[in-house]
């Protein structure tokens, strides 16, 4: 296979393999050395000890170095190994990720924005890893790489998909109640329909309200059918008596395109009594046609049939 | 029944109430009883937590609980775990009982400070405790409070910070009281060379404690301030940095792992030489190596962070010191099974929890390698790899080796002897069920499955199924042992002064020892491991 080019993957299973290898013959070693000790002098069979002498220095000298030169081994070749993951080939396609409670967003150069990681089959992605709110972290286990999303700066992964196919992607550091539905895919797709997806739709206003709701996240933590997550549902919101927390005052308000778009740019201003109040901001992370999309359809016919449940 | 004054230091006496001559005592005996009782209880709880956990991840999905219940349950373990049953557990309970008897002491240095620190580890236990139903509800940070989440969340973060700063005092407290005592209070004879290998284990123990718990207090104080006034400290938004905060915790609970593997390395090293009727092999290794993974095992934090966006040079260092801190535990290894060769082998039920803990500690070991290479712990860091990892180091080592000395030591304590077929069948159900639980564990890390997920992808599920069931297997052993130790130390044949022939000083005095252990100092003649002269100073 010496066309298809380098992968993450290889590089870090040789890793595994020669610690892996060494670590179990070692167990083996071990475990077998002291069954055959107990067996054969066990009281029955052996019932008074035998002198021995009780220290040697050369055998404490041979097994500190040998565990020594071994463990050098491994370092030296998980280094080289380590190296390979932070060495990013210059022709990498540029992605960012963004990590925030509780739901990835992906931005591609062209401003092509989506829930979804899409990459070329083959060709090395860099993945830029930013954070808006708390740690993350980006966790694609069939590529080995993983990265923390760290408020304030900016990390990154690179990887190269080696097949076309969908591959799980998760946040590995806890970040809250939802941290374990923060669960994407990467999507590797053939060259051309990835040239395809990355120049349709580029205006993302173009989107409709379902979508915007999916790529920001929204749905992450409010359901659309109803049924109590994090936050409230969007079911039925559009005009429902809603009982908030406005600066420490406890009252009830109806729900109305003002009260929405405040909640979305300022959560903090008005807490719906019984969520806890752990919605970021997002102000100026939603462009302004986007936002008014997003409200227009909260607000809409489909959304404020009356609530089916709590 | 045993005539009244056979009872030694458990008589009780007629001046006070009985409990408050026990949780006022300052005899190291009771106090190191008192620790018993409370790690013990909190063991149980932590026990009761995981099995609740095992069985939400036995299916995708909500199962039992909440995902916010969930994540209040695994900090609740893991805090309890850590703070209250590991890390107090070998010194606090065994250290107090049979230090000073090993050294041939009268007591510890500073008799009063030890009860001090008896009852700043319950107040500790009990603000936790309170934690759970106060403020903002049960803390759901992990007992890692990681920044900025545990700055932000709401629940009640900031007393679970407290209650686990208090609990550093009386950890810091009683590493002084150790350290003091084996300098000053040796009896004649018993020169650095002649010392137990539980008692060098402890000394290096004692080091880490003193001087690396206040790490952590400042740390929780730091965070306790970021939560109250919003220092900024942690907060990029106001120049802070979130991964400052891994350092100060980690340069803390790095060396606290070995507060908690160190002592019952030291419980393994007392027992094998008894039960293989040899001298230890490498007496000056075993107790150098004690010392030498003190001192390293101080230097190697950052491996908790090779993720975390630390620099590439740090991961460098932080590889390669990680990687030598593995030879001084594996020298341990090497003379724990030499020291069987030529022996004469009695597998009772002290040696089946020796042995077993040579094993579980070598796979949790060499698992730890691929966690110490930088390539590889890309991939498993933060799943469950890496729990089902530190959980053979320290339920299968640290755990392992309680269990072993509580059947190697109680005979001594209570004067009597529990049954030993019992003990046996129960050792064998918890070892099955201990692999059982976290092997799986470890596979279906490497195979994506991050930690702390309330839920997971249909493809993690077979082996979660086969944790849970291991769960339950290891939950009856423990039962099945405790109920033994419990009827044997009530109602058990008498035990007799040295019921394991071990030649250390604990085994000179009569079971239960008197109250006052040692009113001469004794004489120290031979070395702890000379089996001939067993029964003699």
């Amino acid at each position: 296979m010496t066309d298809l080019p380098f992968t993450t993957i290889e590089a870090v299973d040789a890793v595994f393999l020669y610690i892996f290898g060494i670590a179990a013959l070692l167990l083996v070693g071990i475990t077998a050395t002291m069954v055959v000790f107990v067996v054969r002098y066990h009281r029955r069979r052996h019932p008074q000890p035998q002198p021995s002498p009780s220290s040697k220095l050369w055998l404490e000298l041979v097994w500190t170095l040998i565990p020594t030169l071994i463990v050098l081994s491994m370092f030296w070749y998980s280094w080289e190994g380590y190296l390979k993951l932070i060495d990013v080939p210059p022709d990498a396609l540029k992605v960012q990720a963004e990590g925030r409670k509780w739901s990835w967003n992906f931005s591609y150069e062209n401003g092509r924005s989506s829930d979804r990681l899409y990459v070329p089959v083959g060709r090395a992605v860099r993945v830029a890893i930013v954070s808006r709110d708390v740690l993350h972290s980006l966790y694609i286990p069939a590529f080995r790489v993983k990265k923390d999303a760290v408020p304030g700066i900016t990390t990154y992964v690179w990887f190269r998909a080696p097949e076309v196919g969908s591959y799980d992607l998760f946040c590995a550091e806890y970040c809250g109640v939802s941290h374990s539905s923060m669960v994407t895919t990467v999507e590797a797709l053939p060259e051309a329909q990835f040239s395809a997806w990355l120049e349709k739709s580029k205006k993302p206003s173009a989107a409709g309200g379902p979508a915007l709701l999916s790529r920001h996240g929204c749905t992450g933590c409010h359901s659309l059918d109803g049924s109590r997550r994090v936050g409230p549902s969007f079911l039925g919101l559009f005009g429902r008596q809603t009982q908030v927390l406005s600066d420490g005052r406890e009252r009830t308000l109806t729900a109305n395109q003002d009260y929405v778009r405040r909640s979305i740019l300022q959560p903090q201003a008005d807490l719906v009594q019984g969520y806890p109040p752990v919605m970021p901001s997002y102000q100026g992370q939603i462009p302004p046609d986007e936002l008014q999309t997003l409200v227009d359809y909260l607000c809409s016919e489909p959304l404020s049939a009356a609530p089916a449940g709590p | 029944m045993a005539k009244q004054n056979d009872r030694g230091f458990l008589q009780a006496s007629d001046r006070q109430p009985l409990l408050f001559d026990w949780i006022f005592s300052v005899d190291h005996k009771r106090i190191g009883l008192l620790y018993l009782y409370s790690v013990g209880a909190f063991f149980l709880a932590g026990v009761a937590l995981g099995v609740l956990l095992r069985l939400e991840l036995i299916a995708p999905g909500p199962t039992i609980a909440t995902a916010q219940t969930y994540n209040a349950l695994f900090t609740l373990h893991g805090v309890v775990m850590i703070f209250l049953f590991i890390i107090p557990g070998i010194p606090g309970a065994f250290g107090n009982l049979m230090l000073p008897l090993q050294i041939g002491a009268r007591d510890v240095a500073f008799p009063r400070l030890n009860l001090l620190s008896w009852w700043l580890y319950i107040l500790g236990a009990f603000m936790a405790l309170t934690s759970l139903f106060s403020g903002g509800g049960p803390p759901d940070t992990g007992w890692t409070f990681y920044v900025p989440f545990s700055s932000e969340t709401p629940t009640n973060v900031s007393l679970a910070l407290l209650a686990v700063f208090i609990i550093g005092f009386s950890s810091i407290l009683t590493g002084v009281n150790f350290v003091t005592t084996i300098h000053r209070l040796r009896a004649p004879g018993m020169h650095w060379g002649r010392l137990p290998l539980f008692v060098w284990s402890l000394y290096a123990t004692a080091w880490v404690q003193i001087l690396a718990t206040p790490v952590l207090g400042i740390t929780m104080v730091l965070l306790m301030v970021e939560r109250l006034i919003g220092l900024g400290l942690f907060d990029p938004g106001r120049g802070g940095d979130p991964i400052l905060y891994q350092h100060l915790f980690w340069i803390y609970s790095h060396p606290a792992v070995y507060i908690m593997i160190l002592p019952a390395m030291g419980v393994v090293s007392e027992i094998i030489p008894v039960f293989a009727r040899k001298p230890t092999f490498g007496y000056k290794a075993i107790a150098a190596s004690s010392v030498a993974i003190a001192a390293a095992g101080s230097l190697v934090w950052g491996h908790h962070m090779f993720v975390s966006g630390m620099s590439d040079t740090a991961i460098l260092v932080f590889s390669l010191l990680t990687f030598l801190v593995a030879i001084p535990s594996a020298v341990k290894v090497f003379n724990w099974v030499a020291t069987l060769y030529r022996g004469s082998i009695s597998l009772e039920p002290p040696m089946l929890f020796a042995l077993a803990f040579v094993f579980l500690f070598s796979i949790g070991g060499l698992t730890g390698l691929i966690l110490g290479s930088a390539a590889t712990d890309v991939h498993v860091h933060d799943t469950h790899f890496v729990v089902g990892h530190f959980h053979y180091v320290m339920f299968g080592g640290t755990g392992f080796a309680f269990f072993a000395a509580l059947h190697y030591w109680l005979p001594k304590v209570f004067g009597r002897m529990y049954n030993m077929k019992a003990a046996t069948i129960a050792w064998a159900i918890i070892f099955v069920g201990f692999n059982l639980l976290y092997f799986p564990m470890m596979l279906v890390g490497l195979h994506g499955m991050p930690r702390r997920y309330y839920d997971y992808l249909p493809q993690f599920q077979q082996l979660n199924v086969i944790a849970t069931a291991g769960s339950w297997v290891l939950a009856a052993g423990l039962l099945l042992m405790f109920v033994n130790l419990y009827r044997g130390m009530r109602r058990g044949a008498a035990a007799g002064s040295n019921p394991w022939q071990a030649a250390t000083l604990e085994w000179v005095l009569t079971s239960p020892p008197p109250a006052e252990s040692f009113s001469q100092p004794p004489q120290v003649t031979h070395g702890p491991y000379d089996l001939q002269q067993a029964g003699k100073p």
